[in-house]
């Protein structure tokens, strides 16, 4: 560590011991405590965010011949309408925005639904059934989507050979079919985790509740429906605004599946563009796609928190 | 029991058999799979055995490009490992300092960490990519440790858990010894936090472990490379020549690599549902 960060370490812990008057005197070593996270957090989190922010402001300028090196100019807000203005990159937010609004939806109904019937009292195997419904979070994503790759490759996939013995053409790495294999592997990888931070906050409830309703001639479905979803509310806000990020930084699985699926544009979703970009050695505009996809996803967590906190409120 | 009870228990039973072939064929094809010939792939029931060639997969996978599975695997150790490590100490240590003194700036310190863990982590890895290529730490075992020993994610599981869980006498009886706040920390409240710490270092090993992204950008050397971007480079150099990877190879690659982490699932499934159900309750 470097005086200078010692110095301005001890200034600080002088200053959170006096912000605790009353105890006695001696050194708090609060700065010097968060410093061998914050320095680190600040280098590979904030400064990113910060560099990307300011070269999303700028852009190369070469000269007509080519012979001097490019020079970086302020470009204002330039690379932002460029991106908005290109129409790979719009396509690629409004898919993935079209895979979010069909995927999260549906597979957080699901994960509700498997969590609900593994809290049941009357189910059977529980401890099996929730092994299986997480296994696939246990596998590495780029595991899984190797295996989905091949699961759905022409002349590998198992899927097509069985629609083939029904006499039927099935080809899922298709034009048409890419958008629902996407959200196939989304869903088979992160069901069995959102369920089980829904069955977590289940298992929280006080069993005396259901039981009082249950005397009371309430159903099962009535019990789940009307005592526990209102109840799990906090981790269903939870999991989907992490299904909402997750569904913005969209990467790797179409990535995988580009190289049994050529088809697949290397402009497929936001973040395949912004690499694209930087392949294309144009990272200023990267930098704005990035900023364009972080803000929307923000927007879209942010909003999703607003309304459901108002909406609960009301009730 | 009557009759409606009992049909619906069969029900509810069907639904979770159902959903549950639908999460494991996957997984039981890769196993299979893998104890296929590459010719065997492409012919048969894909979901049932052909002739059992799982040892030769293996076999196969260590001696393809020189054994350079291998070092992959030690790559992988070395990245999760190594990073999470560091990073459970360090969160542990900011944690529990943002959870035992009060100062100024804490709440908004907490709470910059808090938003950094709903920052989309693909957009931070190409700015870094930039960053470190000016500083020559490209394509070094660098580039991928240093930036795993951050986990925001880890400072808040530890600030919840210190918060909850060491007792502010524990912290004053130790200060009455005579015991200097560090050593404090380092004898009272660590032991005291163990539970957390083994949750924070199991969450970032497997995000460690399972990162793709941060360093297929980062390191071209593939005797740098953790095992998901060397599978991922196999996978893609399909077709024929002389170095075109056959799928066998491939996909039990794929599944060895898997087999660490479905250890660490199975084993320490307690400090799964720990982590899982402090970001419930948040």
């Amino acid at each position: 560590m470097t005086t200078a960060l010692r110095g301005r370490a001890a200034d600080r812990s002088r200053a959170a011991g006096l912000a605790r008057p009353g105890r006695r005197r001696r050194g708090r070593p609060v700065a010097l405590f968060l410093a061998p996270f914050l320095v680190p957090f600040a280098a590979f989190y904030l400064a990113p965010i910060g560099y990307t922010l300011y070269q999303s402001l700028f852009r190369m300028h070469r000269s007509g011949l080519g012979l001097t090196a490019p020079t970086q100019v302020f470009a204002g807000l330039s690379n932002y309408a460029t991106a908005l203005g290109d129409a790979d990159f719009r396509g690629s937010l409004l898919r993935v925005l079209l895979i979010g609004l069909v995927q999260v939806p549906l597979m957080l109904l699901i994960a509700l639904g498997l969590a609900l019937l593994l809290d049941a009292k009357s189910t059977l195997f529980k401890r099996f059934f929730r092994l299986a419904f997480f296994l696939p979070y246990a596998l590495p994503g780029v595991v899984g989507a190797i295996m989905w790759s091949y699961l759905v490759a022409p002349g590998l996939s198992p899927i097509s050979a069985a629609a083939r013995h029904l006499g039927l053409h099935l080809d899922l790495t298709s034009n048409a079919m890419l958008a629902p294999t996407i959200g196939n592997m989304l869903t088979w990888g992160w069901t069995g985790y959102n369920m089980l931070i829904i069955y977590s906050a289940l298992q929280a409830i006080p069993a005396e509740l259901s039981e009082a309703a249950t005397m009371d001639g309430c159903s099962a479905f009535g019990i789940a429906w009307r005592i526990k979803v209102p109840l799990v509310r906090p981790a269903l806000v939870l999991t989907t605004v992490f299904s909402i990020i997750g569904t913005a930084q969209l990467y790797n699985e179409p990535a995988i599946l580009h190289n049994v699926a050529p088809n697949l544009s290397s402009t497929y979703t936001p973040i395949y563009a912004a690499y694209d970009a930087v392949n294309a050695n144009n990272f200023n505009a990267a930098a704005a796609e990035s900023v364009i996809l972080a803000l929307l996803a923000f927007v879209l967590s942010f909003g999703f928190l607003k309304l459901v906190q108002r909406k609960g409120a009301a009730l | 029991m009557t009759v409606r009870q009992s049909l619906s228990r069969w029900l509810v039973l069907g639904v979770l058999l159902v959903t549950s072939v639908y999460f494991l064929a996957p997984v039981w094809w890769l196993l299979v799979s893998s104890t296929k010939t590459n010719a065997d792939l492409f012919s048969g029931n894909g979901f049932w055995f052909a002739r059992f060639a799982l040892f030769d997969n293996v076999h196969q996978v260590f001696a393809q490009q020189g054994g350079i599975y291998w070092q992959w695997l030690a790559n992988s150790a070395l990245y999760a490992v190594g990073g999470a490590a560091v990073s459970t100490l360090i969160a542990a240590l900011a944690g529990y300092t943002l959870a035992k003194y009060r100062f100024r700036g804490r709440e908004f310190t907490f709470n910059s960490v808090l938003a950094a863990v709903l920052v989309p982590q693909p957009l931070l890895a190409v700015p870094l990519y930039l960053m470190f290529s000016g500083v020559h730490l490209v394509n070094t075992y660098w580039a991928v440790l240093l930036p795993s020993m951050v986990s925001p994610f880890g400072v808040y599981l530890a600030r919840i858990y210190a918060g909850s869980s060491v007792p502010d006498e524990l912290i004053e009886a130790g200060r009455i010894d005579g015991a200097g706040e560090f050593r404090i920390f380092a004898t009272i409240a660590l032991r005291v936090m163990s539970p957390a710490l083994v949750t924070i270092f199991l969450f970032q090993f497997v995000a460690i472990w399972t990162n793709y992204l941060l360093p297929v950008l980062m390191l071209a050397n593939d005797r740098l490379q953790p095992v998901t971007v060397g599978i991922v480079g196999w996978q893609a150099q399909r077709g024929i020549g002389p170095s075109a990877v056959p799928f066998n190879i491939v996909i039990t690659a794929a599944a060895i690599s898997a087999i660490p982490l479905v250890i660490l699932f199975l084993s320490l499934q307690r400090f799964w549902r720990a982590g899982l159900v402090a970001g419930s309750t948040k």
